[in-house]
């Protein structure tokens, strides 16, 4: 039930959905409240996020920042544009790698699946590059390994 | 631009997905590659140098024809890249469906 889907859609966006057991609210909290993102929010393992704040509300701000064990580190900025619990929020966002890459545009939707929820973000960036720049620096985006497929899933 | 840059920079293009998908299927001339996309020789060369120069597509020499096939190392490259994104990603929702679930108990009381 828990199966990550990803795909590209048009040049510039990328959606990904996920379901999750538990219902919008919880999931919409677990996206909004920074106590609980810093549980989750790591990538790989060996990962952490020693800093995360998180203004939910329009107009709020969030930063966050992870290193690994080797001090390695990098960090996120972003500023949200709507909120509506428990159902949506709309954020743009940028990472620093040093040098911030360009705003990536996001919409996260939680919808009523069963006594579960239906996860659907929604990104956009600002083209087709972008787009093939982030697939290659480091946000997620997954594919499966043939060849044939290739065509529409980048 | 590093090798994975250039991939998926390569990848940005409408034209090189088709060529890509078009030589998943097969070896390849220019000519061959250059008739379903009403586009002039030069200009699928111009694409397929993008490719080669991104280690997504090699050339043969075959006479007096270079037929173009893909190149399996840079492609799995890409995809290995891929896969360990996808699985950091992964990761992180099997986490917070641990986290949700540690919520769920005491989720009533609690108010923000």
């Amino acid at each position: 039930m828990s199966k990550l889907t990803m795909k590209t859609e048009g040049d510039t966006h990328l959606v990904v959905t996920r379901r999750f057991a538990a219902p919008p609210e919880a999931v919409y909290r677990a996206h909004s409240d920074p106590k609980i993102i810093q549980k989750w929010l790591l990538g790989p393992e060996g990962w952490t996020m020693p800093v995360c704040i998180n203004e939910a509300r329009p107009g709020g701000k969030f930063r966050y920042e992870w290193t690994n064990e080797k001090g390695v580190g990098f960090h996120v900025t972003g500023e949200y544009l709507e909120l509506e619990p428990h159902s949506r929020i709309v954020h743009v966002e940028r990472m620093y790698l040093p040098d911030p890459t360009p705003d990536n545009h996001v919409e996260t939707r939680f919808d009523v699946d069963g006594k579960g929820t239906l996860m659907t973000m929604r990104m956009t960036l600002p083209d087709a590059q972008t787009r093939a720049a982030m697939l290659a620096t480091g946000m997620e985006r997954g594919m499966e390994a043939s060849y044939v497929r290739l065509e529409g899933m980048i | 631009m590093n090798g994975l840059d250039a991939a998926f920079s390569a990848l940005a293009d409408p034209t090189r997905r088709a060529i890509l998908a078009r030589l998943a299927k097969g070896e390849a001339t220019v000519m061959e590659l250059a008739k379903p996309f009403e586009m002039t020789q030069p200009a699928i060369s111009q694409h397929l140098k993008v490719l080669e120069e991104a280690g997504l597509v090699i050339r043969r020499v075959e006479g007096t024809k270079r037929p173009r096939r893909l190149a399996k190392t840079g492609i799995e490259a890409m995809d290995q890249w891929l896969a360990m994104l996808r699985k950091a990603l992964q990761k992180n929702y099997d986490r917070l469906d641990e986290v949700l679930a540690a919520m769920e108990p005491n989720k009533k009381g609690e108010t923000r």
